[in-house]
């Protein structure tokens, strides 16, 4: 069911008396009312929201639930892909998507810095719409403080997801076995890169954009025929690495990739080079990690490959019974190495 | 992407393996100059293919490790001083000084900014006219003609609020002292590509006669290693002390001309200190008087920082290619990335570094 009664929005900034967020927007008064029903309301009602309660009612499924929350404080807001109200919403989907959920609703609880362009806020509220729209998901409750010039960075945002666990799925990093196979859905490190290349300092040229995507409707659709997927996971802040690290430390088993099936975009490639970054350690926003058994593995990949976000899924590695605990790649010159979770940040090299 | 898989590819590498094991009579223990390539040979795990007669030592081609302390605490003095932005490679972020590292600088209130180039902070120094902009320059004759350019630079523009920390250091200087001194048996080296892209190897030539070591100006990729390896132990098993390039697509034997020029207006050679290592004769670079202005070194409030290294890290050994990274009792115990007692634990250069990011299986 589509919950958004609107098409494709071609929507003016709303009119509104100030250019900038100002203190009083979180004052709870005048202020406050006018920036929900003209900005939030306006974009993002729905039956649940608009009541105005300080809580949302929603039916209860009678199923078991997926909940999540998540926070968003990227910098810079706006990048090449998207921005930080489009990176929310479908991250929180993926979330509830790696849990074997359908998202249903979602909570906003914004935290703006006093002087934000409102036209920046608006852009960002139509893009909340534009994904939550796409991934099927209600804005059902929200809540907005501003706080003083320099106390915050433009804005931060926190979710919060429900969503309704899909029958006979049986999900998580300790179901990973001997035997499985790992997939992607595509290319990784774009997000990382995309944000890198227009930090402050460090604006080098790149066609790089973020893969931020919300990937419910196509592990719905994987997890309507296939019920054996063992381990979904969004490798998001760590990358690739972090992410099977973590599963391979949880299911105690060993996960052996191999380098030359692992798609890199040749941008992202470039840019990693220059900068002595592993594209293996660097955030994907629209990936999703698959580990299913072996016999499923093809008729998954075929499933991934028939939606947009899926074109490029590939099968990376498999899950051993030795090794547990670790996770190994085969390099494209054949040898083996260990790919160890990261330590701290990644920093730009000398040279 | 081209220009690198070619250098990555399966076939060549065994070809070059095949090679070094059909001539190969005696053991060799041969060291790799620049950190990069430790990297490189640990990431692409080229250990497990060399034959076990060949030992590869690693050598002290890590910039921000041999960076010497007192030159991290005038740093992260600079950036906590109201009014001034220090600028600096990323790497060197995370090197730990004797009290403090630039990292948590910032989070005290420094002002650390991470740039690409030394041009960058030129950019940002125009950019805050009210601000003192210093350039954090380290790293070997590789960065210092960008270093070199920027201080043209801010000269032609007249910005007068950018100034730069020299910390540079020079190979050959290190490689003498290395042939020199007793505890270390080298049979040949790998000398640095990037560095000979800038320099050539035309000073490496006297260095190989007199200690009669052969060398291979080598590069970066697997192949590339190998080929450096190949060539140095060919000359090693003829009895030829030579130089050869093993790098001929980015090195030429005078190297680049314009950027020794520039390198030789801006900069003279100076006695340096390098960390874990101690003072070198004329292994470092210091501004001509007539850039004195453009010194950070001479800000007021920095002549009583003297720091020196203490604590159980045995980087010197390390740098040296004495002791392997693994053969220290801290590491991975006492030191980590995390943690890190030293310098070569933190660097994308160090070996400590490359051994604990890329164990071996």
């Amino acid at each position: 069911m589509n919950p958004d009664p609107k098409s494709e929005p071609v929507c003016p900034i709303p009119k509104s008396d100030y250019e900038h967020v100002l203190l009083a927007h979180g004052g709870g008064g005048k202020l406050t009312r006018q920036l929900i029903e003209k900005m939030f309301y306006a974009e993002l009602g729905n039956e649940y929201l608009t009541r105005g309660h300080d809580g949302a009612f929603l039916p209860s499924p009678g199923q078991t639930l997926a909940f999540t929350t998540d926070s968003f404080v990227v910098d810079p807001i706006f990048f090449p892909g998207g921005n930080i109200g489009d990176l929310a919403i479908n991250g929180t989907v993926n979330d509830l998507a790696c849990c074997g959920a359908i998202p249903r609703y979602i909570s906003l609880g914004f935290i703006l810095e006093e002087g934000l362009p409102m036209a920046e806020l608006w852009e960002i509220v139509k893009s909340i719409r534009k994904a939550a729209h796409k991934a099927g998901v209600h804005i059902v409750t929200g809540d907005t403080k501003v706080v003083g010039k320099g106390k915050g960075d433009k804005i931060f945002i926190n979710t919060s997801g429900i969503g309704e666990v899909m029958e006979g799925t049986s999900i998580g990093p300790e179901q990973c076995r001997p035997g499985d196979v790992v997939l992607i859905n595509g290319t990784i490190a774009d997000h990382g890169i995309a944000i890198i290349s227009k930090r402050e300092g460090l604006g080098f040229e790149t066609s790089v954009r973020s893969d931020t995507a919300s990937l419910n409707a196509m592990i719905t659709d994987v997890l309507g025929k296939y019920k054996s997927v063992h381990v979904l996971r969004d490798p998001t802040r760590g990358g690739l690495a972090s992410a099977l690290n973590e599963i391979s430390e949880a299911s105690q088993t060993g996960i052996v990739l191999h380098e030359d099936r692992i798609g890199v975009s040749e941008s992202v490639r470039g840019a990693c080079e220059i900068m002595g970054f592993d594209p293996l350690y660097i955030a994907n926003e629209g990936k999703m990690l698959l580990i299913v058994p072996r016999e499923d593995a093809q008729g998954v990949l075929e499933k991934l490959k028939s939606h947009p976000e899926g074109k490029e899924a590939a099968i990376i590695g498999e899950v051993t019974g030795d090794h547990p605990g670790m996770v190994r790649l085969k390099t494209t010159i054949g040898t083996t190495r260990i790919v160890d979770m990261i330590s701290g940040e990644q920093l730009p090299r000398i040279c | 992407m081209k220009h690198i898989d070619e250098y990555r590819d399966k076939e060549l590498v065994d070809k070059l393996v095949s090679q070094i094991g059909k001539e190969l009579t005696r053991p060799w223990t041969l060291m790799e100059i620049c950190g990069g390539q430790t990297h490189s040979i640990m990431k692409y795990g080229l250990l497990d293919l060399l034959p076990e007669a060949i030992t590869m030592v690693h050598g002290p081609g890590c910039p921000v490790c041999v960076t010497p302390v007192e030159f991290i605490d005038k740093a992260v003095a600079l950036s906590l001083r109201a009014g001034t932005i220090l600028a600096s490679f990323g790497d060197m972020l995370r090197v730990p000084g004797p009290s403090n590292d630039l990292l948590r600088a910032r989070a005290q209130g420094g002002d650390v900014r991470i740039v690409f180039s030394p041009l960058d902070a030129v950019d940002l120094a125009a950019g805050n006219p009210d601000k003192q902009v210093v350039f954090f320059a380290v790293g070997f004759e590789t960065t210092a003609p960008a270093v070199a350019l920027a201080i043209r630079q801010a000269e032609l523009k007249e910005i007068n609020n950018f100034r730069v920390l020299v910390a540079h250091v020079l190979v050959p200087p290190a490689m003498r002292a290395l042939l020199s001194n007793p505890d270390i048996r080298l049979d040949g080296f790998l000398a640095a590509g990037h560095v000979c892209t800038v320099m050539g190897y035309e000073e490496y030539i006297p260095i190989a006669e007199e200690f009669q070591v052969p060398m291979a100006v080598t590069g970066f990729e697997p192949v590339d290693i190998l080929l450096g390896i190949q060539k140095t132990l060919h000359m090693l098993e003829k009895g030829i002390v030579g130089v050869e390039n093993a790098y001929p697509r980015s090195v030429k034997q005078e190297g680049n001309l314009k950027a020794r020029e520039l390198l030789k207006q801006v900069f003279e050679p100076v006695d340096r200190n390098w960390r874990g290592i101690g003072s070198i004769p004329l292994s470092g670079f210091r501004l001509r008087e007539h850039y004195d202005r453009f010194d950070a070194g001479t800000l007021p409030g920095l002549e009583g920082i003297h720091a020196s290294e203490s604590g159980p890290c045995i980087a010197g050994e390390i740098l040296t290619g004495i002791r392997k990274p693994h053969e220290c009792s801290a590491f991975g115990k006492l030191c980590t990335p995390e943690k890190p007692l030293g310098a070569p634990m933190v660097s994308s250069e160090g070996a400590c570094a490359a051994y604990y990011k890329y164990p071996c299986p």
